[in-house]
């Protein structure tokens, strides 16, 4: 049910929302997912490009919490492993 | 008549901006999914009358959820949108905006929770928004009702301009220049209220906060339940209204049928405003003497709750539990509505975006959520015997809730996705708000029960003249008194579950029940049948096919943990 970032290739300074330090910002650089899923983290402002602040992160893969553009969105796991960031 | 729809993103304030508009008062809450259906209502628009209909939030064009399904069809029926757009977050809102402007569809843009801009540092150039969008904009604060005036002015200034489809891309692009030409971000320090938020998503700080605010939840409900029970309830009834009966009892000559139909049976000679079951006592003392203080101390407890916005960050602290059932994180807000009643709560289940979701939330909360008119009598009559069989009957129905969800996780078909939900600023509760959402629900629980109550008390008066529930125990004895361990006349209360529940926990009240018997019954009760307005609820929202698989894991459920617990007790 979780996918956690198996289809992520470590690249050069590149790392996903998951991996990203409490808070530690970065620029959203690719969403790896399909459609629905990038039109459900669009939605909510995670396009890339935008600047991400990482606000905490829940015990055993538990939902990432984020900032951008002054609001706070929660991300599964999963999810948050496939939204990957170029950190500051 | 002209069709106004109010269209935007989730929390952003149109059902706040709707009861100022229309009058009606619509359920506010501080959570993105508040309104899971439409409302309409009516206002006054230039000497004639407008439909004003408030949809539920949606952040696309492209649902994504049955609530958002709702809203795209709403919108097909529409004359004009009034686009309620939050004003701290242009950038992700003015997607919603930008495809309304691509739909034939004349659009004026309300540019809501104006007021939190200034401190939070947000400034935004508002001609050059109107210049840009090309349809009037108008700053509001749908709360207090500032701008609303001008809004309604600029109704008819609203425009269609039908600009030429883009792809999603390209309004990202358009929405970038966008911001740039008319926003600017001043920098500033984290207020208290902020530093609380980002303790409160925190593994260890946030798994606190959520212990002391459920914990203190709880007290407070039981503090002002109790207390209304107590000090206003308690002696109404029983210095005033039980003489009123007492007489009335001699006057009808203590027996006989229209007796016992509206006076009840008496109990050691005398009027027992529980177990006598008249129309007169249990039926008037059940809903408002037992039922109604829990009702008021819970609906006002989640009131608060709804409305600080804490429960988005109880989600997020709850995901990876209720991963494990199959469910995410947002499903906690059903389940906390299910404590209060199921009906809404099943409705709420819209927020989540699978069937197979959908199925797994609404089945638990009808088998292991007892609702708060339930629970009031839980309070009641089995925290007479002592508040530890009170925890055993909640132990049980938790235990319950978490084995069912990991088995309904493991075999029920399809696909749960993950969380993704905006968290909402803390705010502090408009009184105004939280006072009329209370009445709002208070009067619905009223208007709904009291027919219902009396209704059942009269049927199951009929029921006992006719002897067919005589009929009906000795055909169910061998589960009841076999399986459950209860006397067979047990079994009309969990018949008249069916009707209310909290009729039904009263029935069991005369039967002389050792205390593990109550507990067992009350435990059976709570998880056998839903109430009727329950399962027409859930035959609406999950079709026939599903409703019938839920009764069937309901019976399966509640026969299962009530023989064990006959064993155990």
């Amino acid at each position: 049910m979780h996918g956690f970032g198996g289809r992520f290739k470590p690249q050069a300074n590149l790392v996903t929302l998951a991996q990203l330090k409490d808070g530690q910002s970065g620029t959203v650089t690719e969403i790896q997912g399909g459609r629905r899923m990038i039109n459900r983290l669009n939605a909510l402002g995670i396009i890339p490009g935008k600047k991400i602040t990482k606000t905490s992160a829940m015990l055993m893969r538990g939902p990432v919490t984020v900032e951008v553009d002054r609001v706070e969105v929660a991300i599964g796991f999963g999810m948050a492993s496939r939204v990957v960031v170029k950190p500051d | 008549m002209t069709k106004i729809l109010l269209m935007g993103n989730p929390n952003v304030g149109k059902s706040a901006l709707f009861s100022r508009l229309t009058g009606v008062k619509a359920i506010v809450s501080n959570y993105p999914g508040t309104t899971i259906n439409y409302t309409r209502g009516y206002m006054k628009l230039g000497g004639e009358t407008a439909e004003v209909i408030d949809a539920p939030g949606t952040y696309t064009l492209e649902p994504t959820s049955e609530a958002e399904e709702i809203a795209l069809k709403l919108l097909g029926s529409g004359d004009i949108v009034i686009n309620v757009v939050n004003a701290i977050n242009l950038e992700r809102n003015l997607y919603l905006t930008l495809q309304l402007l691509e739909r034939n569809i004349p659009v004026v843009v309300a540019l809501n929770l104006w007021d939190d801009t200034k401190h939070r540092g947000v400034d935004i150039d508002l001609e050059k928004l109107r210049q840009l969008l090309g349809v009037p904009v108008i700053p509001t604060v749908a709360v207090t009702g500032q701008g609303v005036k001008e809004l309604v002015e600029n109704i008819p200034r609203a425009t269609s301009l039908q600009r030429p489809p883009s792809t999603r891309d390209e309004r990202w692009a358009t929405i970038g220049s966008i911001i740039e030409q008319v926003q600017r971000i001043r920098h500033r320090h984290h207020t208290w209220r902020e530093h609380l938020a980002d303790a409160s998503v925190k593994p260890v700080s946030g798994g606190l906060i959520a212990l002391a605010i459920l914990a203190g939840s709880f007290f407070v409900v039981r503090f002002i339940g109790e207390g209304l029970i107590n000090y206003v309830l308690d002696p109404l009834f029983s210095n005033l209204w039980s003489p009123v009966l007492s007489w009335l009892s001699n006057l009808m000559g203590g027996t006989g049928f229209p007796h016992d139909i509206v006076i009840g049976k008496l109990i050691n000679g005398e009027v027992d405003l529980v177990q006598s079951f008249g129309l007169l006592s249990s039926g008037l003392f059940v809903p408002f003497g037992m039922v109604l203080p829990y009702i008021i101390s819970f609906y006002f407890v989640l009131g608060i709750l709804e409305d600080t916005g804490y429960l988005p960050r109880l989600a997020v602290l709850m995901d990876t539990i209720l991963h494990r059932l199959g469910l995410h994180g947002y499903a906690i807000i059903p389940n906390l509505l299910g404590l209060g009643c199921n009906v809404p709560a099943i409705l709420a289940t819209r927020i989540l975006e699978s069937k197979r979701e959908r199925f797994i939330a609404a089945t638990l909360i009808s088998i292991a959520v007892p609702c708060a008119a339930l629970q009031a009598m839980i309070f009641g009559l089995v925290g007479a015997r002592g508040i530890g069989y009170v925890a055993i009957v909640y132990g049980t129905l938790f235990v319950v809730w978490v084995m069912l969800g990991f088995i309904l996780n493991r075999t029920v078909k399809g696909f749960s996705p993950e969380l993704l939900i905006e968290i909402p600023p803390y705010r502090l509760p408009p009184w105004r708000m939280v006072l009329q959402k209370l009445w709002f629900r208070t009067y619905g629980f009223l208007v709904e029960a009291i027919p219902i109550i009396l209704g059942a008390i009269l049927v199951i008066n009929v029921l006992y003249i006719l002897g067919v529930f005589d009929a009906i125990a000795n055909f169910t004895a061998p589960v009841v008194t076999g399986l459950l361990g209860l006397p067979k006349e047990a079994v009309t209360a969990l018949v008249i579950g069916f009707l209310r529940k909290d009729v039904a926990l009263g029935m069991l009240a005369p039967l002389a029940l050792t205390s593990g018997q109550l507990v067992i019954g009350s435990v059976v009760l709570a998880m056998l049948f839903p109430c009727i307005a329950t399962f027409v609820v859930m035959f609406r929202e999950l079709g026939w096919v599903n409703m019938l698989k839920a009764v069937g894991v309901m019976i399966v459920a509640a026969l299962v943990t009530g023989g064990i617990l006959n064993l155990i007790l």
